[in-house]
Protein backbone atom coordinates (compact mmCIF):
# COMPACT_ATOMS: atom_id res chain seq x y z
CA UNK A 1 0.00 0.00 0.00
CA UNK A 2 1.49 3.36 -0.66
CA UNK A 3 1.29 6.48 1.66
CA UNK A 4 -0.18 9.64 0.95
CA UNK A 5 0.42 12.32 3.31
CA UNK A 6 -2.38 14.46 4.26
CA UNK A 7 -2.65 17.83 1.96
CA UNK A 8 -2.72 21.11 4.07
CA UNK A 9 -6.20 21.22 3.69
CA UNK A 10 -6.51 17.59 5.17
CA UNK A 11 -4.30 18.69 8.07
CA UNK A 12 -6.82 21.63 8.82
CA UNK A 13 -9.71 19.47 9.04
CA UNK A 14 -8.23 17.36 11.52
CA UNK A 15 -7.96 20.22 13.52
CA UNK A 16 -10.87 21.79 12.59
CA UNK A 17 -12.55 18.35 13.65
CA UNK A 18 -11.10 18.67 17.41
CA UNK A 19 -12.30 22.17 18.39
CA UNK A 20 -15.10 21.73 20.46
CA UNK A 21 -18.14 23.98 20.63
CA UNK A 22 -17.72 27.49 22.34
CA UNK A 23 -14.32 27.08 22.35
CA UNK A 24 -12.39 30.54 21.71
CA UNK A 25 -9.71 30.19 19.14
CA UNK A 26 -6.76 31.80 17.94
CA UNK A 27 -4.94 30.60 14.67
CA UNK A 28 -1.86 31.50 13.82
CA UNK A 29 -0.29 32.62 10.42
CA UNK A 30 0.35 30.87 7.66
CA UNK A 31 -0.83 26.69 7.76
CA UNK A 32 -3.26 27.29 11.10
CA UNK A 33 -5.67 29.89 9.34
CA UNK A 34 -6.93 27.24 6.87
CA UNK A 35 -8.38 25.87 9.90
CA UNK A 36 -10.92 28.34 9.78
CA UNK A 37 -12.10 26.78 6.49
CA UNK A 38 -12.92 23.71 7.79
CA UNK A 39 -14.93 24.09 11.49
CA UNK A 40 -18.04 22.60 11.53
CA UNK A 41 -21.43 24.48 10.96
CA UNK A 42 -23.00 22.96 13.97
CA UNK A 43 -20.16 24.11 16.28
CA UNK A 44 -20.06 27.74 17.43
CA UNK A 45 -16.28 28.64 17.67
CA UNK A 46 -15.03 32.21 19.04
CA UNK A 47 -12.03 33.24 16.82
CA UNK A 48 -9.49 35.65 18.75
CA UNK A 49 -7.17 37.75 16.05
CA UNK A 50 -4.20 39.28 18.33
CA UNK A 51 -4.78 42.92 16.53
CA UNK A 52 -7.91 43.20 18.59
CA UNK A 53 -11.14 41.27 17.25
CA UNK A 54 -13.10 38.25 18.90
CA UNK A 55 -15.17 36.46 16.72
CA UNK A 56 -13.72 36.84 13.57
CA UNK A 57 -15.27 35.74 10.45
CA UNK A 58 -14.21 34.68 7.05
CA UNK A 59 -12.53 36.48 4.06
CA UNK A 60 -15.64 39.44 2.86
CA UNK A 61 -16.57 39.22 -0.52
CA UNK A 62 -14.19 40.51 -3.44
CA UNK A 63 -15.08 44.80 -3.75
CA UNK A 64 -16.38 44.71 0.14
CA UNK A 65 -12.94 44.67 1.96
CA UNK A 66 -12.58 46.85 4.38
CA UNK A 67 -9.05 47.49 5.46
CA UNK A 68 -9.66 48.67 9.26
CA UNK A 69 -10.96 45.27 9.57
CA UNK A 70 -8.29 42.96 9.29
CA UNK A 71 -6.70 39.51 10.60
CA UNK A 72 -3.06 39.24 12.61
CA UNK A 73 -1.45 38.62 9.01
CA UNK A 74 -3.20 41.99 7.62
CA UNK A 75 -6.05 40.50 5.25
CA UNK A 76 -9.69 41.87 5.39
CA UNK A 77 -11.75 39.76 7.49
CA UNK A 78 -15.51 40.29 8.99
CA UNK A 79 -17.12 40.39 11.72
CA UNK A 80 -19.26 37.55 13.27
CA UNK A 81 -22.72 39.08 15.05
CA UNK A 82 -21.39 39.35 18.64
CA UNK A 83 -17.93 39.81 17.84
CA UNK A 84 -16.17 42.39 19.74
CA UNK A 85 -13.14 45.11 19.25
CA UNK A 86 -10.55 45.87 22.33
CA UNK A 87 -7.18 47.44 22.00
CA UNK A 88 -3.57 46.06 21.94
CA UNK A 89 -3.23 45.46 25.62
CA UNK A 90 -6.45 43.93 26.35
CA UNK A 91 -5.97 41.28 23.23
CA UNK A 92 -2.64 40.27 24.65
CA UNK A 93 -3.80 40.01 28.16
CA UNK A 94 -6.41 37.42 26.75
CA UNK A 95 -3.69 35.47 25.45
CA UNK A 96 -1.48 36.17 28.34
CA UNK A 97 -4.40 34.93 30.92
CA UNK A 98 -5.13 31.86 29.87
CA UNK A 99 -8.92 32.88 28.18
CA UNK A 100 -7.92 31.40 25.48
CA UNK A 101 -9.16 27.47 24.84
CA UNK A 102 -6.60 27.21 22.24
CA UNK A 103 -3.87 28.43 20.21
CA UNK A 104 -2.32 26.89 16.90
CA UNK A 105 0.74 27.78 15.44
CA UNK A 106 3.05 27.05 12.45
CA UNK A 107 6.81 25.55 13.87
CA UNK A 108 10.19 25.49 12.14
CA UNK A 109 11.28 22.71 15.49
CA UNK A 110 9.59 21.42 18.10
CA UNK A 111 11.14 18.97 20.72
CA UNK A 112 9.41 16.16 22.75
CA UNK A 113 9.34 18.29 25.82
CA UNK A 114 7.08 20.78 23.83
CA UNK A 115 9.75 23.49 23.01
CA UNK A 116 8.62 25.79 20.16
CA UNK A 117 10.73 27.17 17.38
CA UNK A 118 9.20 29.17 15.01
CA UNK A 119 9.79 32.52 15.26
CA UNK A 120 13.73 32.95 13.80
CA UNK A 121 15.90 30.72 11.65
CA UNK A 122 18.96 31.80 13.63
CA UNK A 123 20.07 33.06 10.30
CA UNK A 124 23.00 35.61 10.58
CA UNK A 125 21.16 37.73 7.68
CA UNK A 126 17.98 37.00 8.48
CA UNK A 127 15.83 40.18 9.91
CA UNK A 128 14.13 38.70 13.20
CA UNK A 129 10.64 39.59 13.84
CA UNK A 130 8.74 38.28 16.25
CA UNK A 131 5.36 39.35 16.09
CA UNK A 132 3.30 38.02 18.74
CA UNK A 133 4.44 34.09 18.52
CA UNK A 134 5.70 34.19 21.94
CA UNK A 135 2.98 35.27 23.63
CA UNK A 136 0.12 32.81 21.32
CA UNK A 137 3.23 30.11 22.60
CA UNK A 138 3.02 30.38 26.37
CA UNK A 139 -0.54 31.84 26.99
CA UNK A 140 -3.38 29.69 25.48
CA UNK A 141 -4.31 26.75 27.45
CA UNK A 142 -3.57 24.11 24.89
CA UNK A 143 -0.90 25.24 22.21
CA UNK A 144 -1.16 23.03 19.05
CA UNK A 145 1.13 23.11 16.37
CA UNK A 146 0.66 22.21 12.41
CA UNK A 147 3.54 21.35 10.49
CA UNK A 148 5.22 19.37 7.73
CA UNK A 149 6.42 16.30 9.54
CA UNK A 150 10.25 16.85 7.69
CA UNK A 151 11.78 19.18 6.41
CA UNK A 152 12.59 20.01 2.53
CA UNK A 153 15.82 18.37 3.39
CA UNK A 154 13.80 15.30 4.61
CA UNK A 155 15.09 16.11 8.22
CA UNK A 156 12.05 15.67 11.42
CA UNK A 157 10.87 18.67 12.70
CA UNK A 158 9.85 17.08 15.83
CA UNK A 159 13.54 17.22 17.57
CA UNK A 160 15.19 15.72 20.33
CA UNK A 161 16.15 19.46 21.27
CA UNK A 162 15.77 22.38 19.14
CA UNK A 163 18.33 23.99 17.41
CA UNK A 164 16.51 26.39 15.72
CA UNK A 165 15.90 29.42 18.46
CA UNK A 166 13.15 29.06 21.38
CA UNK A 167 9.74 30.47 20.94
CA UNK A 168 8.55 29.15 23.98
CA UNK A 169 9.65 26.35 26.78
CA UNK A 170 7.18 23.28 27.18
CA UNK A 171 4.06 24.66 25.56
CA UNK A 172 3.17 22.37 22.82
CA UNK A 173 0.88 19.83 23.57
CA UNK A 174 -0.42 18.24 19.98
CA UNK A 175 1.66 17.94 16.86
CA UNK A 176 -0.76 18.20 13.89
CA UNK A 177 1.83 16.84 10.91
CA UNK A 178 1.42 15.33 7.22
CA UNK A 179 1.95 12.42 8.22
CA UNK A 180 0.61 11.66 12.07
CA UNK A 181 -1.19 13.70 14.81
CA UNK A 182 1.15 12.92 18.17
CA UNK A 183 0.69 14.69 21.74
CA UNK A 184 2.90 15.24 24.21
CA UNK A 185 3.13 14.88 27.27
CA UNK A 186 5.93 14.76 30.12
CA UNK A 187 8.53 14.26 27.50
CA UNK A 188 6.53 11.25 25.83
CA UNK A 189 5.21 11.41 21.87
CA UNK A 190 2.49 9.24 21.87
CA UNK A 191 0.86 8.46 18.00
CA UNK A 192 -2.60 9.27 18.26
CA UNK A 193 -3.52 8.66 14.17
CA UNK A 194 -1.35 8.20 10.88
CA UNK A 195 -2.25 8.45 7.54
CA UNK A 196 -3.07 5.26 5.53
CA UNK A 197 -0.80 3.02 4.47
CA UNK A 198 2.13 4.10 6.71
CA UNK A 199 3.96 1.46 9.36
CA UNK A 200 4.19 2.83 12.74
CA UNK A 201 7.79 1.81 12.17
CA UNK A 202 8.32 3.35 8.55
CA UNK A 203 6.80 6.57 10.67
CA UNK A 204 9.67 6.17 13.96
CA UNK A 205 11.72 5.82 10.95
CA UNK A 206 11.54 9.58 9.75
CA UNK A 207 10.45 10.84 13.33
CA UNK A 208 13.45 12.52 15.69
CA UNK A 209 12.32 11.81 18.49
CA UNK A 210 10.65 8.05 20.07
CA UNK A 211 7.11 7.36 19.50
CA UNK A 212 4.66 5.25 21.25
CA UNK A 213 1.43 3.93 20.49
CA UNK B 1 -12.54 76.62 27.49
CA UNK B 2 -10.60 73.83 26.66
CA UNK B 3 -10.19 73.44 23.03
CA UNK B 4 -8.21 70.58 21.44
CA UNK B 5 -8.96 70.89 17.82
CA UNK B 6 -6.25 72.15 15.99
CA UNK B 7 -7.18 73.40 12.07
CA UNK B 8 -3.45 71.95 10.42
CA UNK B 9 -1.44 68.47 10.78
CA UNK B 10 1.68 70.68 10.47
CA UNK B 11 0.59 72.68 13.59
CA UNK B 12 -0.38 69.60 15.56
CA UNK B 13 3.60 67.97 15.21
CA UNK B 14 5.28 71.98 14.68
CA UNK B 15 6.92 71.28 18.13
CA UNK B 16 8.55 67.59 17.82
CA UNK B 17 11.92 67.80 19.00
CA UNK B 18 15.19 65.98 17.31
CA UNK B 19 16.15 63.05 18.88
CA UNK B 20 12.32 62.73 20.79
CA UNK B 21 10.57 59.23 21.18
CA UNK B 22 7.61 59.05 19.04
CA UNK B 23 5.20 56.43 19.44
CA UNK B 24 3.05 55.65 16.24
CA UNK B 25 -0.15 53.86 15.76
CA UNK B 26 -1.15 51.31 13.48
CA UNK B 27 -0.89 47.50 12.91
CA UNK B 28 -0.20 46.62 9.46
CA UNK B 29 -1.58 49.76 7.63
CA UNK B 30 -4.99 49.95 9.98
CA UNK B 31 -5.14 53.06 12.31
CA UNK B 32 -1.82 54.09 10.30
CA UNK B 33 -1.39 58.11 10.64
CA UNK B 34 -0.04 58.53 7.64
CA UNK B 35 -1.46 61.94 7.67
CA UNK B 36 0.72 62.58 10.76
CA UNK B 37 3.82 61.39 9.93
CA UNK B 38 3.84 62.82 6.47
CA UNK B 39 3.52 65.97 8.78
CA UNK B 40 6.49 65.31 11.03
CA UNK B 41 8.32 64.53 7.04
CA UNK B 42 7.42 68.30 6.72
CA UNK B 43 9.01 69.35 10.17
CA UNK B 44 11.60 67.73 9.85
CA UNK B 45 12.69 66.03 13.35
CA UNK B 46 15.49 63.82 13.17
CA UNK B 47 17.37 61.62 15.46
CA UNK B 48 13.86 60.07 16.46
CA UNK B 49 12.81 56.61 18.03
CA UNK B 50 10.03 55.06 16.56
CA UNK B 51 7.40 52.82 18.73
CA UNK B 52 5.39 51.08 16.29
CA UNK B 53 4.33 47.14 15.74
CA UNK B 54 6.20 47.16 12.63
CA UNK B 55 8.35 49.04 10.47
CA UNK B 56 6.85 50.90 7.56
CA UNK B 57 4.85 49.44 4.59
CA UNK B 58 5.64 50.51 1.00
CA UNK B 59 6.95 53.74 0.55
CA UNK B 60 4.15 55.77 2.32
CA UNK B 61 3.58 56.79 6.03
CA UNK B 62 6.14 55.21 8.58
CA UNK B 63 7.93 53.35 5.79
CA UNK B 64 8.74 57.39 4.04
CA UNK B 65 9.64 58.33 7.24
CA UNK B 66 12.16 55.42 7.76
CA UNK B 67 13.32 56.31 3.91
CA UNK B 68 13.84 60.19 4.79
CA UNK B 69 16.50 58.98 7.22
CA UNK B 70 14.89 60.80 10.45
CA UNK B 71 14.50 57.18 12.42
CA UNK B 72 17.46 56.80 14.40
CA UNK B 73 16.19 53.74 15.84
CA UNK B 74 13.02 51.77 16.12
CA UNK B 75 11.40 49.70 18.81
CA UNK B 76 8.89 46.93 17.26
CA UNK B 77 7.56 43.14 17.19
CA UNK B 78 7.78 42.59 13.70
CA UNK B 79 10.23 44.99 11.07
CA UNK B 80 10.38 42.18 8.30
CA UNK B 81 7.11 42.06 5.97
CA UNK B 82 6.88 41.91 2.07
CA UNK B 83 6.93 45.37 1.96
CA UNK B 84 8.70 46.64 4.53
CA UNK B 85 11.97 47.10 1.80
CA UNK B 86 12.67 50.68 3.64
CA UNK B 87 13.39 49.18 7.10
CA UNK B 88 15.12 46.14 5.36
CA UNK B 89 17.97 48.60 3.46
CA UNK B 90 18.22 50.73 6.86
CA UNK B 91 18.74 47.89 8.69
CA UNK B 92 21.23 46.08 6.71
CA UNK B 93 23.30 48.71 6.05
CA UNK B 94 23.76 49.56 10.26
CA UNK B 95 21.81 52.91 9.74
CA UNK B 96 18.78 51.90 12.06
CA UNK B 97 18.78 50.13 15.38
CA UNK B 98 15.96 47.76 16.31
CA UNK B 99 15.00 46.66 19.72
CA UNK B 100 12.94 43.48 18.69
CA UNK B 101 9.75 43.25 21.18
CA UNK B 102 7.46 40.53 21.30
CA UNK B 103 4.28 42.07 20.70
CA UNK B 104 2.10 41.56 24.11
CA UNK B 105 5.19 42.24 25.64
CA UNK B 106 5.06 45.89 24.08
CA UNK B 107 1.81 46.42 24.34
CA UNK B 108 1.79 45.82 27.98
CA UNK B 109 5.19 48.04 28.48
CA UNK B 110 3.15 51.00 26.63
CA UNK B 111 0.41 50.17 29.04
CA UNK B 112 2.29 50.11 31.70
CA UNK B 113 4.38 54.06 30.96
CA UNK B 114 0.68 55.30 30.80
CA UNK B 115 -0.54 53.48 34.06
CA UNK B 116 2.44 54.51 36.30
CA UNK B 117 3.80 51.10 36.43
CA UNK B 118 7.61 50.60 37.09
CA UNK B 119 8.19 47.62 35.66
CA UNK B 120 6.04 43.81 35.31
CA UNK B 121 7.01 39.97 35.15
CA UNK B 122 5.98 38.36 32.29
CA UNK B 123 6.04 35.09 31.40
CA UNK B 124 6.31 35.92 27.35
CA UNK B 125 9.71 35.29 25.89
CA UNK B 126 10.70 33.70 29.90
CA UNK B 127 14.21 31.42 28.20
CA UNK B 128 14.51 33.19 24.62
CA UNK B 129 16.69 35.38 23.11
CA UNK B 130 14.53 38.12 23.42
CA UNK B 131 14.96 37.99 27.22
CA UNK B 132 18.91 37.68 27.36
CA UNK B 133 20.38 39.44 30.20
CA UNK B 134 16.97 40.11 31.74
CA UNK B 135 16.26 39.85 35.56
CA UNK B 136 14.22 36.38 35.48
CA UNK B 137 11.98 35.67 38.81
CA UNK B 138 9.99 31.95 39.06
CA UNK B 139 6.49 33.18 40.93
CA UNK B 140 4.20 30.51 42.05
CA UNK B 141 6.21 27.80 40.47
CA UNK B 142 5.88 29.95 37.10
CA UNK B 143 9.00 31.57 34.97
CA UNK B 144 8.96 35.45 34.43
CA UNK B 145 10.89 38.27 32.97
CA UNK B 146 11.29 41.75 34.39
CA UNK B 147 10.25 43.88 31.64
CA UNK B 148 10.29 48.06 31.56
CA UNK B 149 7.76 50.66 30.50
CA UNK B 150 8.17 52.86 27.70
CA UNK B 151 7.59 56.35 27.57
CA UNK B 152 7.43 58.75 24.50
CA UNK B 153 7.27 61.94 24.32
CA UNK B 154 4.92 62.10 21.10
CA UNK B 155 2.24 59.34 20.31
CA UNK B 156 1.00 59.88 16.69
CA UNK B 157 -2.43 57.76 16.74
CA UNK B 158 -5.85 57.50 14.37
CA UNK B 159 -8.89 57.46 16.04
CA UNK B 160 -12.44 58.23 14.39
CA UNK B 161 -14.84 60.48 16.00
CA UNK B 162 -13.42 63.15 18.12
CA UNK B 163 -14.52 66.25 20.94
CA UNK B 164 -12.57 69.30 21.41
CA UNK B 165 -11.96 67.64 24.79
CA UNK B 166 -9.81 64.70 23.22
CA UNK B 167 -12.92 62.19 23.84
CA UNK B 168 -11.93 59.32 20.98
CA UNK B 169 -13.51 56.82 18.93
CA UNK B 170 -11.37 53.98 16.80
CA UNK B 171 -13.15 52.23 14.28
CA UNK B 172 -12.70 48.48 14.21
CA UNK B 173 -8.99 46.76 14.32
CA UNK B 174 -7.94 50.41 13.45
CA UNK B 175 -7.86 50.70 17.50
CA UNK B 176 -5.05 48.58 17.79
CA UNK B 177 -2.20 50.30 19.72
CA UNK B 178 -4.13 53.75 19.81
CA UNK B 179 -5.85 53.51 23.17
CA UNK B 180 -1.96 52.71 25.18
CA UNK B 181 -0.29 54.84 23.00
CA UNK B 182 -2.59 58.37 23.93
CA UNK B 183 -1.97 57.20 27.64
CA UNK B 184 1.91 56.42 27.60
CA UNK B 185 2.95 59.91 25.76
CA UNK B 186 3.34 63.48 26.79
CA UNK B 187 1.93 64.89 23.85
CA UNK B 188 -0.67 62.69 22.00
CA UNK B 189 -2.28 63.97 18.62
CA UNK B 190 -5.19 62.25 16.74
CA UNK B 191 -6.53 62.71 13.48
CA UNK B 192 -9.83 61.64 13.17
CA UNK B 193 -12.54 61.58 10.44
CA UNK B 194 -15.03 63.57 12.17
CA UNK B 195 -15.42 66.14 14.89
CA UNK B 196 -18.76 66.44 17.59
CA UNK B 197 -19.40 68.54 19.91
CA UNK B 198 -19.03 68.06 23.74
CA UNK B 199 -21.77 64.79 25.19
CA UNK B 200 -22.45 63.96 21.10
CA UNK B 201 -20.20 60.67 21.87
CA UNK B 202 -22.35 58.32 23.98
CA UNK B 203 -20.11 58.52 26.94
CA UNK B 204 -20.62 54.49 27.62
CA UNK B 205 -18.54 54.23 24.19
CA UNK B 206 -15.71 56.87 24.91
CA UNK B 207 -12.53 54.94 24.43
CA UNK B 208 -9.80 56.96 25.14
CA UNK B 209 -10.86 59.43 27.35
CA UNK B 210 -9.84 63.32 26.77
CA UNK B 211 -7.36 63.72 29.21
CA UNK B 212 -4.65 61.49 27.40
CA UNK B 213 -4.78 63.65 24.27
CA UNK B 214 -3.85 66.89 23.64
CA UNK B 215 -4.29 67.92 20.27
CA UNK B 216 -7.16 66.89 17.78
CA UNK B 217 -7.01 67.32 14.04
CA UNK B 218 -9.72 66.67 11.59
CA UNK B 219 -8.79 64.72 8.08
CA UNK B 220 -10.42 63.46 5.15
CA UNK B 221 -10.67 59.44 4.90
CA UNK B 222 -8.23 57.99 2.59
CA UNK B 223 -8.14 54.20 1.49
CA UNK B 224 -6.29 52.54 3.05
CA UNK B 225 -4.28 49.45 1.98
CA UNK B 226 -3.00 46.20 3.96
CA UNK B 227 0.58 44.97 3.89
CA UNK B 228 1.10 41.57 3.55
CA UNK B 229 3.64 39.25 5.72
CA UNK B 230 6.23 37.40 4.02
CA UNK B 231 5.17 33.68 3.70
Amino acid sequence: MTTTKWTRDQMAARVANEIADGMVVNLGIGLPTLVANHLPADREVLLHSENGVLGMGPAPKAGEEDYDLINAGKQPVTLKAGGCFFHHADSFAMMRGGHLDLCVLGAFQVAANGDLANWHTGAPDAIPAVGGAMDLAIGAKNTWVMMEHVTKGGDSKLVPALTYPVTGLACVSRVITDLAVIDLKDGKATVVDMVDGLSFEQLQAQTGIPLSR
Amino acid sequence: MINKLMDSLAAAVADVKDGSTVMVGGFGTAGLPNELTDALIAQGARDLTIVNNNAGNGDTGLAALLAAGRVRKIICSFPRQADSHHFDRLYRAGQLELELVPQGNLAERIRAAGAGIGAFFTPTGYGTELAKGKETRTIDGKHYVLEYPIHADVALIKAEVGDRLGNLTYRMTARNFGPIMAAAAKLTVATVHKVVEPGEIDPETVVTPGLYVKRVVKIDRAVTAAGGFKS
